[in-house]
Protein backbone atom coordinates (compact mmCIF):
# COMPACT_ATOMS: atom_id res chain seq x y z
CA UNK A 1 0.00 0.00 0.00
CA UNK A 2 1.55 3.57 -0.84
CA UNK A 3 1.20 6.00 1.88
CA UNK A 4 3.54 8.71 0.56
CA UNK A 5 4.37 9.89 -3.46
CA UNK A 6 5.67 12.56 -4.90
CA UNK A 7 5.21 13.59 -8.32
CA UNK A 8 7.34 16.22 -10.76
CA UNK A 9 8.50 18.22 -7.09
CA UNK A 10 10.51 21.56 -7.83
CA UNK A 11 12.19 23.26 -5.08
CA UNK A 12 14.10 26.18 -4.85
CA UNK A 13 16.19 27.64 -1.67
CA UNK A 14 17.57 31.19 -1.96
CA UNK A 15 16.09 31.95 -4.95
CA UNK A 16 18.64 29.31 -6.67
CA UNK A 17 16.81 25.89 -8.19
CA UNK A 18 17.85 22.84 -5.44
CA UNK A 19 15.80 20.13 -6.77
CA UNK A 20 14.15 19.67 -10.27
CA UNK A 21 11.51 16.82 -11.01
CA UNK A 22 12.30 14.78 -8.34
CA UNK A 23 9.76 11.72 -7.66
CA UNK A 24 9.34 8.95 -5.84
CA UNK A 25 6.74 6.39 -4.18
CA UNK A 26 6.89 5.14 -0.35
CA UNK A 27 5.09 1.77 0.46
CA UNK A 28 4.40 0.78 3.83
CA UNK A 29 7.45 -0.97 5.55
CA UNK A 30 9.68 0.34 2.56
CA UNK A 31 13.22 1.76 4.03
CA UNK A 32 13.72 4.52 1.55
CA UNK A 33 17.46 5.48 1.40
CA UNK A 34 17.68 9.35 -0.28
CA UNK A 35 21.71 9.34 -1.42
CA UNK A 36 23.62 12.13 -3.24
CA UNK A 37 26.48 14.28 -2.89
CA UNK A 38 26.59 17.81 -0.64
CA UNK A 39 24.28 20.31 -2.30
CA UNK A 40 22.18 17.71 -3.91
CA UNK A 41 18.78 18.60 -2.40
CA UNK A 42 18.63 15.79 -0.72
CA UNK A 43 17.37 17.90 2.75
CA UNK A 44 15.41 20.69 0.40
CA UNK A 45 13.04 17.92 -1.15
CA UNK A 46 12.62 16.12 2.08
CA UNK A 47 11.68 19.66 3.74
CA UNK A 48 9.54 19.99 0.61
CA UNK A 49 7.76 16.73 1.72
CA UNK A 50 7.38 17.65 4.96
CA UNK A 51 5.66 21.29 4.18
CA UNK A 52 8.86 23.47 5.64
CA UNK A 53 9.86 24.80 1.92
CA UNK A 54 6.88 25.79 -0.45
CA UNK A 55 7.03 23.45 -3.66
CA UNK A 56 7.66 25.82 -7.14
CA UNK A 57 6.16 23.07 -8.84
CA UNK A 58 5.12 19.35 -8.16
CA UNK A 59 2.39 17.19 -5.87
CA UNK A 60 3.62 15.39 -2.53
CA UNK A 61 0.13 13.45 -1.32
CA UNK A 62 -0.03 11.11 1.31
CA UNK A 63 -2.46 8.16 1.16
CA UNK A 64 -4.31 7.16 4.72
CA UNK A 65 -2.55 9.40 6.81
CA UNK A 66 -2.42 13.01 8.08
CA UNK A 67 0.70 15.19 7.81
CA UNK A 68 0.96 15.51 11.39
CA UNK A 69 1.13 11.93 12.01
CA UNK A 70 4.63 12.11 10.27
CA UNK A 71 8.16 11.69 12.77
CA UNK A 72 10.53 13.99 11.45
CA UNK A 73 14.35 13.36 12.74
CA UNK A 74 15.83 16.42 11.80
CA UNK A 75 19.58 17.84 11.12
CA UNK A 76 20.38 19.24 14.80
CA UNK A 77 20.44 22.96 15.02
CA UNK A 78 23.23 25.32 16.96
CA UNK A 79 20.55 26.13 19.19
CA UNK A 80 19.79 22.77 20.41
CA UNK A 81 23.49 22.05 21.60
CA UNK A 82 23.02 24.06 24.78
CA UNK A 83 19.40 23.50 25.69
CA UNK A 84 18.47 22.85 28.81
CA UNK A 85 15.66 20.81 28.78
CA UNK A 86 15.21 17.18 30.31
CA UNK A 87 15.38 14.46 28.35
CA UNK A 88 11.24 13.29 29.15
CA UNK A 89 10.51 17.34 27.76
CA UNK A 90 11.77 16.59 24.88
CA UNK A 91 10.50 13.63 23.67
CA UNK A 92 7.09 14.50 25.21
CA UNK A 93 7.12 17.45 22.53
CA UNK A 94 6.34 14.67 19.94
CA UNK A 95 3.63 13.95 21.12
CA UNK A 96 2.08 17.22 20.33
CA UNK A 97 0.61 16.93 17.32
CA UNK A 98 -1.82 14.84 18.45
CA UNK A 99 -3.06 17.40 20.65
CA UNK A 100 -5.37 19.48 18.80
CA UNK A 101 -6.27 22.61 20.89
CA UNK A 102 -5.80 21.08 23.81
CA UNK A 103 -2.88 22.58 25.40
CA UNK A 104 -1.54 20.12 28.06
CA UNK A 105 -0.33 16.33 27.96
CA UNK A 106 -2.65 13.87 28.56
CA UNK A 107 -1.54 10.43 30.78
CA UNK A 108 -2.00 9.14 27.38
CA UNK A 109 1.04 11.22 25.92
CA UNK A 110 3.37 10.57 29.08
CA UNK A 111 3.02 6.36 28.53
CA UNK A 112 3.46 7.21 25.14
CA UNK A 113 7.07 8.97 25.46
CA UNK A 114 7.84 6.56 28.37
CA UNK A 115 7.42 3.30 25.93
CA UNK A 116 9.42 5.39 23.26
CA UNK A 117 12.29 5.84 25.81
CA UNK A 118 12.14 2.37 26.68
CA UNK A 119 12.36 1.25 23.30
CA UNK A 120 15.22 2.58 22.60
CA UNK A 121 17.22 2.02 25.52
CA UNK A 122 17.23 5.46 27.24
CA UNK A 123 14.86 5.13 30.30
CA UNK A 124 17.33 5.59 32.53
CA UNK A 125 17.90 9.02 30.64
CA UNK A 126 14.74 10.13 31.30
CA UNK A 127 15.72 13.15 33.96
CA UNK A 128 18.98 14.08 32.67
CA UNK A 129 19.66 17.16 30.59
CA UNK A 130 19.84 17.12 26.84
CA UNK A 131 22.84 19.39 26.57
CA UNK A 132 24.84 16.89 29.27
CA UNK A 133 24.10 13.91 26.72
CA UNK A 134 26.98 12.63 23.91
CA UNK A 135 25.71 12.71 20.46
CA UNK A 136 24.62 9.27 19.91
CA UNK A 137 22.66 9.89 22.99
CA UNK A 138 21.09 12.90 21.75
CA UNK A 139 20.46 11.26 18.62
CA UNK A 140 18.60 8.43 20.33
CA UNK A 141 16.36 11.49 22.23
CA UNK A 142 15.02 13.14 18.82
CA UNK A 143 14.12 9.74 17.52
CA UNK A 144 11.99 8.99 20.48
CA UNK A 145 10.31 12.35 20.08
CA UNK A 146 10.06 11.56 16.17
CA UNK A 147 8.40 8.18 17.41
CA UNK A 148 6.06 9.77 19.72
CA UNK A 149 4.56 11.88 16.52
CA UNK A 150 4.71 9.00 13.97
CA UNK A 151 2.23 6.76 13.24
CA UNK A 152 4.08 5.05 10.51
CA UNK A 153 6.28 7.06 8.55
CA UNK A 154 9.45 8.38 9.94
CA UNK A 155 11.21 10.85 7.77
CA UNK A 156 15.57 11.23 8.78
CA UNK A 157 17.39 13.40 7.96
CA UNK A 158 20.94 12.00 7.83
CA UNK A 159 20.78 10.49 11.10
CA UNK A 160 24.09 9.45 11.73
CA UNK A 161 25.71 13.13 11.00
CA UNK A 162 28.50 13.55 13.52
CA UNK A 163 28.39 10.06 15.66
CA UNK A 164 31.15 7.95 16.22
CA UNK A 165 31.44 4.54 13.97
CA UNK A 166 30.22 2.63 17.30
CA UNK A 167 27.61 5.23 17.58
CA UNK A 168 26.48 4.84 14.06
CA UNK A 169 26.10 1.69 13.77
CA UNK A 170 24.31 0.98 16.82
CA UNK A 171 21.44 3.88 15.34
CA UNK A 172 21.00 2.04 12.52
CA UNK A 173 20.60 -1.14 13.93
CA UNK A 174 17.56 0.66 16.02
CA UNK A 175 16.29 1.95 12.62
CA UNK A 176 16.65 -1.43 11.39
CA UNK A 177 14.60 -2.98 14.00
CA UNK A 178 12.26 -0.42 13.77
CA UNK A 179 11.79 -1.08 10.00
CA UNK A 180 10.91 -4.64 10.83
CA UNK A 181 8.45 -4.01 13.47
CA UNK A 182 6.33 -1.97 10.32
CA UNK A 183 7.53 1.24 10.21
CA UNK A 184 8.02 3.00 7.23
CA UNK A 185 11.18 4.76 6.60
CA UNK A 186 12.78 7.57 4.58
CA UNK A 187 16.69 8.62 4.98
CA UNK A 188 18.94 10.75 4.32
CA UNK A 189 22.28 9.07 4.22
CA UNK A 190 25.73 10.17 4.00
CA UNK A 191 27.40 6.64 3.55
CA UNK A 192 26.22 4.52 0.33
CA UNK A 193 27.34 1.44 2.16
CA UNK A 194 24.56 1.86 5.28
CA UNK A 195 22.44 3.27 2.60
CA UNK A 196 22.41 0.04 0.20
CA UNK A 197 22.44 -2.42 3.58
CA UNK A 198 19.53 -0.83 5.15
CA UNK A 199 17.29 0.84 2.15
CA UNK A 200 15.01 -1.61 -0.26
CA UNK A 201 14.80 1.52 -2.36
CA UNK A 202 17.11 3.95 -3.67
CA UNK A 203 16.93 7.66 -4.50
CA UNK A 204 19.94 9.20 -6.22
CA UNK A 205 19.65 12.41 -6.42
CA UNK A 206 22.06 15.33 -7.82
CA UNK A 207 19.86 18.15 -8.16
CA UNK A 208 17.78 15.97 -10.29
CA UNK A 209 17.22 12.18 -10.05
CA UNK A 210 19.69 10.05 -11.50
CA UNK A 211 18.09 6.99 -10.24
CA UNK A 212 14.79 5.91 -7.87
CA UNK A 213 14.12 2.49 -7.34
CA UNK A 214 14.48 -1.06 -5.70
CA UNK A 215 18.35 -1.23 -4.18
CA UNK A 216 18.98 -4.72 -6.52
CA UNK A 217 18.32 -2.59 -9.53
CA UNK A 218 20.64 0.15 -8.61
CA UNK A 219 23.64 -2.22 -8.11
CA UNK A 220 23.58 -3.09 -11.47
CA UNK A 221 23.50 0.19 -12.72
CA UNK A 222 26.73 2.13 -14.17
CA UNK A 223 26.10 4.53 -11.86
CA UNK A 224 26.77 2.71 -8.78
CA UNK A 225 29.57 1.39 -10.38
CA UNK A 226 31.21 5.05 -10.63
CA UNK A 227 29.97 5.71 -7.35
CA UNK A 228 32.00 2.41 -6.01
CA UNK A 229 35.51 3.21 -8.26
CA UNK A 230 35.16 6.66 -6.80
CA UNK A 231 35.49 5.70 -3.44
CA UNK A 232 38.34 3.03 -4.09
CA UNK A 233 40.13 5.71 -6.01
CA UNK A 234 39.52 8.18 -2.91
CA UNK A 235 40.71 5.18 -0.59
CA UNK A 236 43.82 4.31 -2.82
CA UNK A 237 44.57 7.96 -2.26
CA UNK A 238 44.45 7.94 1.15
CA UNK A 239 46.97 5.19 0.76
CA UNK B 1 14.80 46.91 57.72
CA UNK B 2 11.03 46.40 58.51
CA UNK B 3 11.24 50.31 58.77
CA UNK B 4 12.93 50.51 55.52
CA UNK B 5 9.63 48.48 53.73
CA UNK B 6 6.91 50.51 56.07
CA UNK B 7 8.60 53.78 54.43
CA UNK B 8 9.11 52.54 50.68
CA UNK B 9 5.31 51.54 51.13
CA UNK B 10 4.33 54.41 52.65
CA UNK B 11 4.40 56.82 49.50
CA UNK B 12 1.56 55.65 46.22
CA UNK B 13 3.97 56.64 43.71
CA UNK B 14 6.57 53.52 44.90
CA UNK B 15 3.59 51.26 45.87
CA UNK B 16 2.37 52.11 41.75
CA UNK B 17 6.31 51.45 40.88
CA UNK B 18 6.50 47.94 42.69
CA UNK B 19 3.23 46.91 40.93
CA UNK B 20 4.24 47.60 37.51
CA UNK B 21 7.67 46.63 37.89
CA UNK B 22 7.01 43.07 39.49
CA UNK B 23 4.14 42.32 37.21
CA UNK B 24 6.45 43.76 34.17
CA UNK B 25 9.43 41.68 35.52
CA UNK B 26 7.59 38.30 35.93
CA UNK B 27 6.52 38.79 32.04
CA UNK B 28 9.66 39.77 31.01
CA UNK B 29 11.12 36.76 32.19
CA UNK B 30 8.83 34.32 31.21
CA UNK B 31 8.96 35.67 27.23
CA UNK B 32 13.38 36.01 27.93
CA UNK B 33 13.85 32.25 28.19
CA UNK B 34 12.62 31.82 24.95
CA UNK B 35 14.12 34.62 23.30
CA UNK B 36 17.76 33.83 24.63
CA UNK B 37 17.24 30.49 23.42
CA UNK B 38 16.26 31.54 19.94
CA UNK B 39 19.00 33.98 19.51
CA UNK B 40 16.50 36.42 19.48
CA UNK B 41 17.70 38.77 22.65
CA UNK B 42 18.30 41.59 20.45
CA UNK B 43 14.35 41.91 19.72
CA UNK B 44 14.17 43.41 22.87
CA UNK B 45 17.28 45.57 22.63
CA UNK B 46 15.49 46.78 19.23
CA UNK B 47 11.56 46.60 20.25
CA UNK B 48 13.00 49.45 23.39
CA UNK B 49 14.51 51.59 20.96
CA UNK B 50 11.97 51.68 19.07
CA UNK B 51 10.00 52.59 21.89
CA UNK B 52 12.25 55.20 22.73
CA UNK B 53 11.77 56.83 19.65
CA UNK B 54 7.68 56.54 19.14
CA UNK B 55 7.97 58.16 23.03
CA UNK B 56 9.97 61.08 21.92
CA UNK B 57 7.17 61.86 18.65
CA UNK B 58 4.14 61.46 20.57
CA UNK B 59 5.69 64.04 23.62
CA UNK B 60 7.15 66.68 20.95
CA UNK B 61 3.64 66.35 19.37
CA UNK B 62 1.91 65.98 22.72
CA UNK B 63 -0.18 63.09 22.22
CA UNK B 64 -0.32 60.33 24.78
CA UNK B 65 2.80 58.49 25.06
CA UNK B 66 1.33 54.66 25.88
CA UNK B 67 -1.51 55.10 23.05
CA UNK B 68 1.07 56.58 20.45
CA UNK B 69 3.92 53.69 21.29
CA UNK B 70 2.12 50.69 21.27
CA UNK B 71 0.76 50.02 18.50
CA UNK B 72 4.19 51.29 16.77
CA UNK B 73 6.01 48.97 18.68
CA UNK B 74 3.95 45.98 18.15
CA UNK B 75 4.74 46.61 13.86
CA UNK B 76 8.30 46.74 14.86
CA UNK B 77 7.91 43.57 16.19
CA UNK B 78 6.19 41.55 13.32
CA UNK B 79 8.83 43.60 11.05
CA UNK B 80 12.31 42.53 13.12
CA UNK B 81 10.55 38.98 13.36
CA UNK B 82 10.52 39.03 9.80
CA UNK B 83 14.06 40.47 9.74
CA UNK B 84 15.41 37.91 11.84
CA UNK B 85 13.50 34.72 9.93
CA UNK B 86 14.64 35.67 6.72
CA UNK B 87 17.61 34.15 5.51
CA UNK B 88 18.77 36.73 3.07
CA UNK B 89 19.66 39.71 5.59
CA UNK B 90 22.01 39.24 8.46
CA UNK B 91 19.02 39.32 11.12
CA UNK B 92 21.44 41.03 14.24
CA UNK B 93 22.81 43.57 12.03
CA UNK B 94 19.35 44.67 10.78
CA UNK B 95 18.23 44.85 14.24
CA UNK B 96 21.00 47.08 15.38
CA UNK B 97 20.61 49.03 11.94
CA UNK B 98 16.81 49.37 13.27
CA UNK B 99 17.35 50.41 16.83
CA UNK B 100 20.13 52.85 16.54
CA UNK B 101 18.01 54.62 13.44
CA UNK B 102 14.89 54.82 16.02
CA UNK B 103 16.95 56.02 18.73
CA UNK B 104 18.76 58.82 16.14
CA UNK B 105 15.23 60.01 15.33
CA UNK B 106 14.03 60.44 18.94
CA UNK B 107 17.04 62.32 19.89
CA UNK B 108 16.74 64.62 16.72
CA UNK B 109 13.01 65.38 17.35
CA UNK B 110 13.24 65.98 21.02
CA UNK B 111 16.28 67.94 20.31
CA UNK B 112 14.13 70.22 17.58
CA UNK B 113 11.16 70.34 19.98
CA UNK B 114 11.49 70.61 23.62
CA UNK B 115 15.20 70.80 24.12
CA UNK B 116 17.46 67.77 26.11
CA UNK B 117 15.75 68.03 29.31
CA UNK B 118 14.99 65.62 32.23
CA UNK B 119 12.29 64.17 30.10
CA UNK B 120 14.65 62.65 27.67
CA UNK B 121 17.38 61.31 30.43
CA UNK B 122 13.96 59.62 32.22
CA UNK B 123 13.09 58.18 28.78
CA UNK B 124 16.65 56.94 28.50
CA UNK B 125 17.16 55.66 31.70
CA UNK B 126 14.02 55.05 33.66
CA UNK B 127 12.01 57.15 36.27
CA UNK B 128 10.21 56.02 39.37
CA UNK B 129 8.02 58.89 39.12
CA UNK B 130 6.57 57.51 35.99
CA UNK B 131 3.86 55.09 36.85
CA UNK B 132 0.90 56.74 36.74
CA UNK B 133 -2.76 54.90 37.86
CA UNK B 134 -3.68 54.10 34.49
CA UNK B 135 -0.32 52.23 34.12
CA UNK B 136 -0.57 50.38 37.03
CA UNK B 137 -4.09 48.67 35.80
CA UNK B 138 -2.31 48.74 31.92
CA UNK B 139 0.01 46.71 33.42
CA UNK B 140 -2.27 44.31 35.50
CA UNK B 141 -3.85 43.67 32.19
CA UNK B 142 -1.08 42.93 29.83
CA UNK B 143 -0.01 40.71 33.13
CA UNK B 144 -2.83 38.80 32.99
CA UNK B 145 -2.91 38.52 29.07
CA UNK B 146 1.34 37.48 29.15
CA UNK B 147 0.51 34.71 31.58
CA UNK B 148 -2.43 32.87 30.94
CA UNK B 149 -1.42 33.04 27.16
CA UNK B 150 2.15 31.79 28.53
CA UNK B 151 0.08 28.41 30.44
CA UNK B 152 -1.90 27.54 28.00
CA UNK B 153 0.94 27.65 24.91
CA UNK B 154 3.44 26.67 27.09
CA UNK B 155 4.31 23.13 25.86
CA UNK B 156 4.03 24.48 22.38
CA UNK B 157 6.71 27.27 22.89
CA UNK B 158 8.92 25.04 24.52
CA UNK B 159 8.51 23.14 21.61
CA UNK B 160 8.93 26.06 18.83
CA UNK B 161 11.89 27.30 20.96
CA UNK B 162 13.46 23.57 21.23
CA UNK B 163 13.19 22.86 17.78
CA UNK B 164 10.91 24.90 14.97
CA UNK B 165 11.23 22.38 11.86
CA UNK B 166 10.27 19.73 13.90
CA UNK B 167 7.22 21.50 15.44
CA UNK B 168 6.31 22.62 11.87
CA UNK B 169 6.86 19.43 10.18
CA UNK B 170 4.07 17.99 12.92
CA UNK B 171 1.68 20.52 12.22
CA UNK B 172 2.37 23.02 14.31
CA UNK B 173 1.12 26.97 13.22
CA UNK B 174 5.04 28.13 13.87
CA UNK B 175 4.73 31.24 12.62
CA UNK B 176 1.63 31.64 15.12
CA UNK B 177 3.98 31.42 17.72
CA UNK B 178 6.67 33.02 16.87
CA UNK B 179 4.64 36.16 16.52
CA UNK B 180 2.82 35.94 19.83
CA UNK B 181 6.08 35.77 21.27
CA UNK B 182 7.21 39.05 19.83
CA UNK B 183 3.59 40.55 20.24
CA UNK B 184 3.94 39.72 24.16
CA UNK B 185 7.31 41.20 24.25
CA UNK B 186 6.51 44.23 22.38
CA UNK B 187 3.54 45.15 25.34
CA UNK B 188 6.02 44.06 27.84
CA UNK B 189 8.68 46.78 26.67
CA UNK B 190 6.19 49.24 26.19
CA UNK B 191 4.86 49.19 29.64
CA UNK B 192 8.12 48.65 32.01
CA UNK B 193 10.31 51.24 29.56
CA UNK B 194 9.58 54.04 31.45
CA UNK B 195 10.15 52.93 35.03
CA UNK B 196 13.28 50.91 33.60
CA UNK B 197 14.90 53.11 30.85
CA UNK B 198 14.85 52.59 27.25
CA UNK B 199 18.32 51.91 27.60
CA UNK B 200 17.70 48.84 30.70
CA UNK B 201 14.70 47.33 30.14
CA UNK B 202 15.84 44.35 27.72
CA UNK B 203 18.11 43.16 30.57
CA UNK B 204 15.19 42.68 32.47
CA UNK B 205 14.36 40.16 29.09
CA UNK B 206 17.86 38.56 29.03
CA UNK B 207 19.43 38.30 32.81
CA UNK B 208 16.67 36.15 34.45
CA UNK B 209 16.80 33.29 31.67
CA UNK B 210 20.62 33.36 31.32
CA UNK B 211 21.19 32.98 35.14
CA UNK B 212 18.73 30.25 35.92
CA UNK B 213 20.42 28.55 32.65
CA UNK B 214 23.51 28.54 34.53
CA UNK B 215 21.84 25.90 37.26
CA UNK B 216 18.93 25.17 35.81
CA UNK B 217 18.67 22.45 33.52
CA UNK B 218 15.75 21.32 32.35
CA UNK B 219 13.11 23.79 30.54
CA UNK B 220 10.21 23.96 33.15
CA UNK B 221 13.07 24.98 36.03
CA UNK B 222 14.77 27.46 34.05
CA UNK B 223 10.93 29.33 33.46
CA UNK B 224 10.35 29.15 37.32
CA UNK B 225 13.54 30.01 38.35
CA UNK B 226 13.94 33.01 35.96
CA UNK B 227 10.33 34.22 37.06
CA UNK B 228 11.13 34.05 40.78
CA UNK B 229 14.77 35.56 40.34
CA UNK B 230 13.49 38.30 38.00
CA UNK B 231 10.75 39.50 40.57
CA UNK B 232 13.04 39.26 43.45
CA UNK B 233 15.54 41.11 41.93
CA UNK B 234 13.16 43.93 40.82
CA UNK B 235 11.95 43.73 44.40
CA UNK B 236 15.82 44.23 45.78
CA UNK B 237 16.45 46.52 43.28
CA UNK B 238 13.81 49.30 43.98
CA UNK B 239 14.50 49.12 47.26
CA UNK B 240 17.61 49.46 47.22
CA UNK B 241 17.53 52.46 44.97
CA UNK B 242 15.24 53.79 47.76
CA UNK B 243 17.47 53.08 50.48
CA UNK B 244 20.39 54.66 48.85
CA UNK B 245 18.77 56.89 46.56
CA UNK B 246 20.03 55.06 42.85
CA UNK B 247 18.30 55.35 39.97
CA UNK B 248 15.65 52.26 39.91
CA UNK B 249 16.59 50.92 36.35
CA UNK B 250 20.03 51.23 37.12
CA UNK B 251 20.12 49.62 40.22
CA UNK B 252 17.74 46.69 39.29
CA UNK B 253 20.54 45.98 36.47
CA UNK B 254 22.80 46.14 38.95
CA UNK B 255 21.19 43.40 41.44
CA UNK B 256 20.53 41.47 38.10
CA UNK B 257 24.34 41.18 37.54
CA UNK B 258 24.89 39.95 40.93
CA UNK B 259 22.45 37.44 40.49
CA UNK B 260 24.21 36.47 37.39
CA UNK B 261 27.63 36.38 39.23
CA UNK B 262 26.30 34.26 41.72
CA UNK B 263 24.81 31.75 39.45
CA UNK B 264 27.62 31.52 37.83
CA UNK B 265 30.29 31.55 40.70
CA UNK B 266 27.27 28.56 41.87
CA UNK B 267 27.53 26.55 38.61
CA UNK B 268 31.54 26.94 38.76
CA UNK B 269 31.38 25.03 41.81
CA UNK B 270 29.29 22.43 40.07
CA UNK B 271 26.19 23.25 41.37
CA UNK B 272 23.10 21.87 39.07
CA UNK B 273 19.88 21.64 39.69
Amino acid sequence: MTILSCRNVSLSYDGKTAVEDAGFEVVRGDCLSIIGENGSGKSTLMKGVLGLLKLDSGQVELHGSRRTEIGYLPQQTVVQKDFPASVREVVLSGCLNRRGFFPFYSRGDRARAEENLERLGIADLARASYRDLSGGQQQRVLLARALCAAKTLLMLDEPVAGLDPVAASGFYALLEKLNRDGMTLVMISHDLSSALRYGNKILHMSKKPLFYGETREYLKTSLYRRMTSAAEVNESEWR
Amino acid sequence: MFDLLRDLFSYAFIVRAMVVGILVALCAALLGVTLVLKRYSMLGDGLSHVGFGTLAIAMSLHLAPLEVSIPVVLLAAFCLLRISESSKIKGDAAIALISSSALAIGVVVISMTTGMNTDVCNYMFGSILAMSKSDVMLSMAVAVVVLVLYVFSYNRIFSVTFDESFAKATGMKVARYNMLIAFLTAMVIVVGMRMMGAMLISSLVIFPALTSMRVFSSFKRVVLCSAVLSVACFFIGLTASFALSTPTGASVVLVNLAAFCLFSAAAKLGIKA
